[in-house]
């Protein structure tokens, strides 16, 4: 065998603590090296030509480059190795910036240490053989979970590609927390203007196949071959026979049940459909409140139903989806900063009165009293009284920036909807007072900053640099009790009404739909992704991308920016039929194989299977166990447990280990 | 019979002995043994606390070697200050590291850590362990406005006692006497503390904030859980009853509310010695009214 | 005015934490009862001393007029304990001999010392008495002292701890810091 060693200096990176040259020296020496250089930027054009060079005129039959991790380049490398006819699992990369030049100082032990790393590999390049890419089929259709403005655009854009979506969301309609919003910033749109035609959009093309009131159960399977088992909750109401007429709504007799479209600020029906541009324009019944399902009478919308849609023996139903790609895509909630919530180590907000006083509202709230299809038809009224408040004063970071009693992070968003909500109430109160206590303006958008200007210079609405300490409610009024750190003054104001931006949280069943589709999270839970600089869309694990708010608080622009990419991402994944996937995998020796499987029971991705063994006339011999190519990620956990010595990695054999340790050894 | 270790601190054996008064009568009555630290030093709230940082750990430590060494195993201190410094001086002892360093004297052999509970959950466990179970008068009518003050709640983590913003455990044991507790919004604003002496016109000014918005819920009374509070709301309400028609707010102990709903007398709880009066608050509930209240 | 040069290392050994944990949002102040009679906001003080002006922050009202009541602390979305940064700000405007801007207060704790010192124990009228001749605030309260007297709440003979040995330990060793 004649193996090639190439020295990487990485400029200063490894140059400054491994001496480069006398690495390259001592790596010569090593029996079956025939060439070893050393090189300022081995990943550079001229430093790849010079491997090339090499292999051709030495006839190499294997390539050791000391340099960073694999994980950086050893793609790299393959790569230029393969161009000029050598297979690429030929060339092994020795890592001594991660492993050596980056985590010690003395000049001396790290080059020993160096030469040894490149000894290592240069027994198990010897050991090497020619491996191909394993290829397996893809599944052009995805499936997009959440059914907010990102999961909507995700799903158009892979739709528009002429490849098929599967869309699940929860609740009973699509929109997400744009829909109840009134208008959106910094353009003053409103905001269902905006979002139902997509909403409809969906809902007609013909590539989108829409699954509302439904949740992801179960996914199975690895990037382009994902099974994924979805729950259909019962809606009690036959989907084919229903025209969305709206009678059933208007008769139902319970009325109080808590609605959670508009925030708990009015209450709704037993059946309802949760806002009126809702798609689908189906209703739902909620059987935690509905009479017939509490005491077997009513059934008023049974009577009233002209097509008989309604349905009370409907079941939850289990749909399997094959897909490909899966796009995360669901959004975020509210923090909620009643008194200390049980078992939360959080203290919450007692001093803001908020669940105690009625005025004291969240930013949600207040969208739903701004929006012309709420609950006060988009009029600003205290829902104490239901008059005009004439002051208002709105609270910034509750709950954000704040390590004490919400979380360390800022939501990026509150400067912005705050500024809006005061411009919206200046607009609709014209002798109104605002006041807004701050502690930044962070209002980095495109437009934003002129936005944020327009509330202070031309609507009048008084900034006040500071937090608030207390609220609390004296004949009607809320006495909120600020400072002013820029003048340095105590600042006290009588409230009106008094509206809280709350921080942006994870969804709460978020952590559990992370484990289900198995992606990490965050301690906030929010979905991680790979890196979070150059590859903010993908999750690490492979074919699962993520979108919008689910994974860190984000503005409506961001999030459909960032749905777009994921479709993307997804788009790239179908435009083969085939994905190569890394050969190195675990290989069962059938002859030795005893059947007890032991692999399978330690096999973290099922990847091990049970494989007859049959003689020439067919009958059978034994069990053996087999490893699906497909499936298995190469852990080597099934080689470490088989007693027998029976289960191999490819690339990583116990030969090619044991000797990596002798070379060790060698003094 | 329920025994507990009993730290009374400076000012229970001084201006607040009707709060120590009030409690051994109650204590006597209920049969629950009081075992007092022997010869307990000043624990050094307010001057040790504001001026020396090892001072105010070392004083309160002090008491707590000298109760281990009685066998005592739970404190009752009934004043907020007290109760709070000797909480606080045990959780520095063992979370800060130049308190260790400097002290380490107190974590030889004799010394252990004790628990401290102060008045208000003194009287949860005695309610839970059945012994405070009945009522000779009933208080039924009688509006109390519950003032907690600021060392029973803060800082949280320390003391970790009821919700630091929204209390609610004083007006939890006064239901047992039937009064009705008000709901008001000056629960936990302080009441100057120590600067009654050195700036008394602060003390006046922050007071009638408290006693004003007591008054505006329809308070009758105002229950204390702090002999400082009291002393600040008692005596120098005096100050705001120059004012022409002001109305008076009596301050009474909780365990003086309580001693009353068991049937003790006033004097014997000795709210006879507050300044403000209380007679035309409590007169209608006791057939003879002998003592001026 | 010369500040010794460790102040801020003082300062965190004292109180356990970097003041520049602040970012200076101003609920500390917003909630503090004493704020409008102190010429800093409690916020400022931190300020000044996060921008190395130490004396400003030692010479002011506002650190005397802490009445202890911790609601800052409370509050602080950074968990910072405001109350404590105050108690050592008063320690080391001692320890670096400044005049105290409010000069009762100070008179009223080195009363209040003295008498733990001498007794063990805190003897009020002991106290008020070596408070009224340091400050030569005679009349106040003299209408109240009759009833106190009357009531025994107020009394001439002083309770002493019997065993002072620990107590005098303590403050010889502090005395010498």
């Amino acid at each position: 065998m004649k193996i090639g060693v190439f020295v990487c200096h990485c400029g200063e990176n490894i140059g400054k603590t491994v001496d480069c040259p006398r690495a390259a020296q001592e790596s010569a020496k090593i029996p079956g090296v025939v060439i070893s250089v050393d090189n300022k930027y081995t990943c550079s054009d001229p430093g790849q030509n010079m491997i090339k060079n090499a292999i051709k005129e030495y006839n190499l039959d294997g390539v050791v480059v000391a340099s960073c991790s694999p994980h950086m380049h050893e793609k790299t490398f393959r790569k230029a190795v393969a161009s000029v006819g050598m297979n690429p699992y030929m060339c092994e990369i020795a890592n001594i910036r991660e492993q050596c030049s980056w985590v010690h100082d003395d000049v001396e032990e790290a080059t020993k240490k160096a030469i040894d790393l490149i000894r290592i590999a240069v027994e198990k390049v010897k050991r090497n053989f020619a491996l191909t890419p394993i290829k397996v089929p893809v599944t052009k259709r995805a499936l997009v979970i959440g059914g907010g403005i990102s999961g909507i655009q995700s799903a158009l854009d892979i739709a528009n590609a002429g490849y098929e979506v599967v869309l699940v969301e929860k609740e009973p309609s699509i929109g997400g927390h744009m829909s109840q919003l009134s208008e959106t910033f910094p353009t003053l749109d409103c905001s269902q203007c905006i979002l139902t035609p997509r909403m409809v959009e969906v809902y007609q093309h013909p590539k989108i196949k829409l699954l509302t009131y439904s949740e992801v159960e179960k996914v199975e399977g690895f990037i382009g071959n994902f099974k994924v088992t979805i729950k259909k909750k019962p809606r009690y109401v036959d989907e084919t026979k229903c025209t969305g007429c709206g009678l059933c709504t208007q008769k139902c007799p319970i009325k109080k049940a808590p609605n959670e479209f508009e925030q708990g600020m009015i209450k709704r029906t037993a059946i309802y459909v949760p806002f009126p541009q809702a798609v689908p324009n189906i209703p739902v019944i909620d059987n935690t409140v509905c009479t017939y399902f509490r005491t077997g009478k009513c059934q008023m919308c049974v009577k009233v139903c002209g097509k008989e849609a309604i349905d009370f023996n409907q079941k939850e139903r289990f749909v399997v989806e094959e897909v490909g790609a899966i796009i995360v895509a669901t959004g975020y909630s509210l923090y909620k900063i009643d008194k200390k919530p049980k078992d939360s180590p959080i203290k919450g907000y007692g001093e803001y009165g908020y669940g105690m006083y009625p005025d004291v509202i969240d930013g949600l709230q207040f969208e739903r009293l701004a929006s012309a299809s709420g609950p006060t038809a988009g009029e600003i009224k205290r829902p104490s009284d239901k008059k005009e408040p004439k002051k208002v004063v709105f609270i910034q970071c509750v709950g954000s920036r704040d390590e004490s009693k919400g979380f360390s992070y800022c939501s990026k968003i509150c400067c912005m909807y705050t500024a809006k909500h005061a411009m919206l109430y200046k607009h609709k109160v014209h002798d109104g007072e605002a006041y807004v206590f701050y502690m930044d303006i962070r209002s980095g958008g495109k437009m934003y900053e002129e936005f944020v200007r327009r509330a202070i210079e031309e609507d009048d609405v008084k900034y006040i640099r500071g937090r608030v300490s207390r609220i609390y409610e004296d004949g009607g009024k809320y006495i909120v009790k600020g400072e002013d750190t820029i003048a340095g003054i105590p600042v006290e104001i009588d409230a009106d009404m008094v509206v809280l931006a709350t921080a942006i949280v994870a969804q709460n069943d978020s952590k559990k739909l992370a484990q289900t589709i198995g992606i990490p999270y965050d301690k906030y839970g929010f979905l991680n992704e790979v890196h979070p600089k150059l590859r903010p869309v993908e999750s690490s694990t492979a074919g699962v991308y993520l979108a919008g708010a689910c994974q860190a608080p984000r503005d409506i622009p961001e999030s459909v920016a960032m749905a777009s990419a994921a479709a993307s991402k997804a788009l790239v994944l179908f435009g083969s039929d085939m994905l190569e996937r890394e050969p190195t995998i675990a290989k069962v020796n059938e002859a030795t194989c005893a059947g007890c499987f032991y692999c399978q029971k330690v096999c973290a991705y099922n990847a091990i299977e049970k494989k007859e063994i049959k003689d020439r006339n067919g009958n059978f011999v034994k069990y053996v166990a087999y490893v699906n190519p497909g499936l298995c990620q190469g852990c080597g956990t099934c080689n470490a447990t088989c007693p027998s010595k029976s289960v191999e990695l490819i690339g990583y054999t116990d030969e090619q280990i044991f000797a990596e340790i002798n070379a060790l050894a060698i003094l | 019979m329920y025994t507990i270790g009993y730290y009374p601190g400076c000012s229970l054996t001084g201006s607040a002995k009707e709060f120590d008064k009030s409690l051994r009568k109650i204590c006597d009555l209920l049969g629950i043994k009081l075992v007092e630290i022997e010869d307990w030093n000043c624990c050094g709230a307010t001057s040790a606390h504001a001026t020396n940082h090892l001072l105010s750990v070392s004083l309160p430590l002090l008491n707590i070697k000298k109760a281990y060494k009685q066998g005592i195993t739970k404190i009752l201190a009934p004043c907020a200050a007290c109760y709070n410094r000797l909480v606080t001086a045990q959780y520095e002892l063992t979370k800060n590291n130049l308190v260790k360093r400097e002290l380490s004297e107190f974590l030889e052999n004799d010394y252990n850590s004790i628990k401290v509970i102060n008045i208000i959950e003194f009287f949860q466990e005695i309610i839970k362990e059945g012994i405070l179970d009945k009522k000779v008068v009933s208080l039924k009518g009688l509006k109390v406005a519950c003032y907690y003050g600021c060392l029973l709640l803060r800082p949280k983590e320390i003391v970790d006692f009821d919700d630091s913003e929204q209390p609610s455990s004083m007006e939890e044991i006064i239901k047992i006497t039937d009064a009705t507790p008000v709901d008001w919004n000056y629960k936990i604003e302080c009441c100057g503390a120590s600067h009654s002496i050195a700036h008394k016109d602060i003390v006046v000014d922050l007071i009638g904030k408290i006693l004003g918005d007591a008054q505006k819920h329809f308070a009758d009374i105002m229950v204390v859980a702090c002999p400082m509070c009291h002393s600040n709301l008692d005596m120098r309400q005096l100050e705001l009853r120059k004012n022409d028609g002001y109305k008076s707010i009596p301050i009474i102990y909780l365990t003086e509310l309580i001693g009353l709903s068991l049937g003790l007398s006033p004097e014997e709880l000795g709210i006879n010695l507050h300044f403000i009066e209380s007679r035309l608050v409590f007169e209608k509930y006791f057939s003879k009214v002998e003592v001026q209240l | 005015m010369e500040i010794k040069n460790n102040f801020i290392n003082d300062l965190i050994n004292i109180t356990n934490q970097n003041p520049s944990l602040c970012y200076q949002c101003g609920k500390c102040s917003a909630g503090c009862p004493l704020r409008k009679y102190m010429d800093l906001a409690p916020n400022q003080v931190v300020r000044f001393v996060q921008l190395g002006k130490y004396d400003k922050a030692l010479h002011s009202k506002t650190i005397w007029l802490c009445a202890g009541c911790m609601n800052c602390a409370a509050r602080c979305p950074k968990n910072f304990d405001l109350h404590r940064f105050m108690d050592a700000m008063r320690e080391l405007a001692i320890r670096n001999n400044v005049k105290p801007a409010d000069s009762k207060v100070a008179s009223f704790h080195s009363s209040s010392l003295k008498q733990i010192k001498k007794h063990g124990k805190l003897n009020e009228f002991g106290l008020i008495f070596d408070y009224k001749l340091n400050t030569l605030d005679l009349i106040q309260d003299v209408d109240n002292a009759p009833k106190m007297v009357m009531n025994g709440k107020i009394s001439f003979i002083s309770h002493n701890v019997r065993n002072k040995n620990e107590i005098n330990k303590i403050f010889k060793k502090l005395e010498n810091k």
